[in-house]
């Protein structure tokens, strides 16, 4: 019985422990990162940082000549900011509604760490100091532009899990999880009570994995741009459940037809044309449960009718061993990302910086608001990233900007999601663990 | 009465006479043949996703009646020493084994697709499936040296 024993656990090092991932996640920035061999731990790494808010005073670290002051505090699971030509910020209090069917045994246990890490601390609720679940548009006016709004009102509420929030032609659209609406709008209102309109519906549905759906506007004005990520981490919920998942749809905000743009995204946040172009930025959640350095989140432009691997390779041709069937024509189509940021970051904000009051190497960068992973247990990301641009091109390693969100004791203060730039130029971070937006300016 | 009470034979943990441990044999030993077979079908099927749900459930069940199982023998050891036998010892040293091999197969069943299954999932189902139907085999065995409850 021994020998058996012994047997069993000869095979041990099969199920278990793997290649070494033991590389530094400076080795996985920028167009080229190390990408070891796949690891599929026997119990998948879990890392997430207990939640314990700002305390009076703290806030986040910026570098030296910058000041960060929150705009709004008290906020509800603020995931996402739009600032307007005029100056009026707005702020997208929201979260995902009830939990995903249980297929497997596997699956509440996994809930609970995603509730974790997604600001609730575990299966409470995080009621923001205006109470009622957080599923609304607020609107913060700062008219004098000191950072300081001096109003703050609900702008739309009663929505379903919105994320992404843009504004064209005199309407506010708005896509909530499960479909894209259209409000009449005017820059300077405060309120908005007329119906909503449905331009058109987004994939919902019961298990409805990756909610988030980002939305953008073409520099034309003609087209809407959505993400909407894959509904499971390597499409264990099998394919049907993927149909036009994983992929930005680009919509007509007229007619409400669609097309997919680009496919084999397997979360795609943070849609952004690059000023001044005609190309779309995106920042892409990779797969999990790979092993703590694999595979790495990462920045891209998209290009119109490409593929990006998911889920049945990355970066290009590495091949997942995990979805069925596998298909090498996919994988031969697949094309690899701009420019990698180290795994599991939880990459869901992207802003070019298009203001002046920065220092000269801002323009034209990328901010990038990294959530913070939970499927390592060093924690990495937990922090806003500035990547300089040259040429429409991102150049260099990413540089820390807004740090601080993990205090001494390893506890979150705060996690970013959403950034934007504000007519001051100042950055914008929706941070949905702290409940704050904060504002970061430079000078004095 | 104290006489009484002293000659009364004692038993397997049981209700009226029936001891639970083998109503709850044949449950791990079912699970982890279920998990066997349905992990021949998502092969079989090449990662129909259904029969990798099934596996997952049944070594969940499987390891949860054996636990319980498991629990009832070391009682039933305590009791009886006829049970302190090497069939029983063997019988439980397997029970424990097979867990243990079928919890590391939970675990490996908690991946996301095909590397649920193929190849280690598989080894370790046909491994767990050895060692518990010798236990079971082994634990017959020792329902002939109980007192008053010989079938």
């Amino acid at each position: 019985m021994n020998r058996i024993l012994l047997a069993s656990l000869a095979l041990l090092p099969l199920a278990g422990c793997g290649p070494s991932q033991d590389i530094d996640p400076s080795q996985q920035v920028g167009p080229n990162p190390v990408l070891p061999q796949p690891r599929e731990d026997l119990i998948a790494a879990v890392g997430v940082a207990d939640n314990v808010g700002w305390k009076n005073g703290q806030t986040p670290t910026v570098p030296t000549g910058f000041r960060i002051a929150a705009m709004a505090t008290g906020l509800s699971n603020p995931r996402n900011v739009l600032a307007l030509p005029n100056g009026d910020v707005l702020v997208v209090e929201t979260q995902r509604v009830g939990s995903e069917p249980i297929d497997r045994p596997k699956d509440p246990v996994r809930d609970f760490i995603m509730s974790m890490a997604h600001g609730g601390g575990g299966s409470k609720e995080t009621a923001g100091a205006s109470g009622g679940p957080p599923q609304r548009i607020i609107l913060l006016r700062d008219a004098d532009g000191d950072g300081k709004p001096e109003l703050r009102t609900v702008l739309l509420d009663h929505l379903n899990s919105p994320f992404g929030i843009a504004v064209l032609n005199g309407e506010l659209y708005v896509a909530d999880t499960d479909a894209i609406l259209r409000f009449p709008f005017t820059p300077g209102q405060t309120r908005i009570t007329a119906p909503g309109e449905k331009v058109i519906d987004l994939p919902g549905g019961l298990i409805d994995h990756h909610w988030t759906k980002s939305l953008t506007v073409s520099p034309d004005g003609s087209k809407l741009f959505v993400g909407v990520g894959s509904n499971s981490n390597i499409q264990e919920r099998g394919p049907e459940a993927e149909t036009n998942r994983a992929a930005i749809w680009e919509v007509d905000p007229k007619t409400g037809a669609y097309r997919v743009f680009a496919s084999g995204l397997r979360n795609p946040n943070g849609l952004t044309f690059y000023p001044g172009s005609n190309t779309l930025w995106t920042v892409v959640n990779e797969r999990d449960e790979l092993g703590p350095n694999l595979v790495p989140d990462y920045m891209t432009s998209v290009r119109d009718g490409a593929f990006y691997g998911w889920p049945w390779s990355y970066y290009g041709q590495h091949v997942d061993p995990r979805p069925r069937p596998q298909r090498p024509d996919m994988v031969a189509k697949a094309i690899p990302p701009d420019y990698a940021l180290s795994s599991h970051v939880a990459a869901l904000g992207l802003a070019f910086y298009t203001g002046a009051s920065f220092p000269g190497l801002f323009r034209g960068g990328a901010f990038v608001g990294e959530h913070g992973s939970w499927n390592r247990t060093e924690l990495n990301g937990y922090k806003v990233v500035f990547i300089r641009f040259a040429g429409g091109r991102p150049v260099g390693k990413p540089m820390t900007f807004v740090n601080g969100f993990i205090g001494p004791d390893g506890k979150a203060r705060g996690r970013p999601v959403g950034v934007a730039i504000d007519r001051t130029g100042a950055l914008i971070v929706a941070d949905d663990v702290g409940n704050t937006v904060w504002r970061v300016s430079y000078g004095r | 009465m104290a006489d009484t009470f002293a000659e009364r034979p004692v038993r397997r943990v049981g209700i009226a006479r029936h001891p639970i441990s083998s109503i709850l044999l044949p449950v791990p030993i079912v699970c982890f043949i279920g998990a066997l077979l349905t992990d021949f079908a998502y092969e079989g099927s090449g990662g129909n996703l259904l029969w990798v749900n099934f596996s997952s459930w049944l070594l969940a069940a499987g390891l949860l009646f054996g636990a319980i199982t498991g629990i009832l023998m070391l009682i039933d050891f305590a009791r009886l020493k006829q049970l302190r036998i090497a069939q029983g010892w063997g019988a439980f040293g397997l029970l424990v084994a097979a867990w243990i091999v079928e919890l590391i197969n939970a675990f490996v069943h908690a991946r996301d697709g095909w590397t649920a299954v193929d190849p280690a999932g598989l080894i370790l189902s046909i491994i767990g499936v050895v060692l518990i139907l010798i236990y079971g085999w082994l634990w017959h065995e020792t329902r002939y040296d109980e007192t008053g409850d010989r079938p």
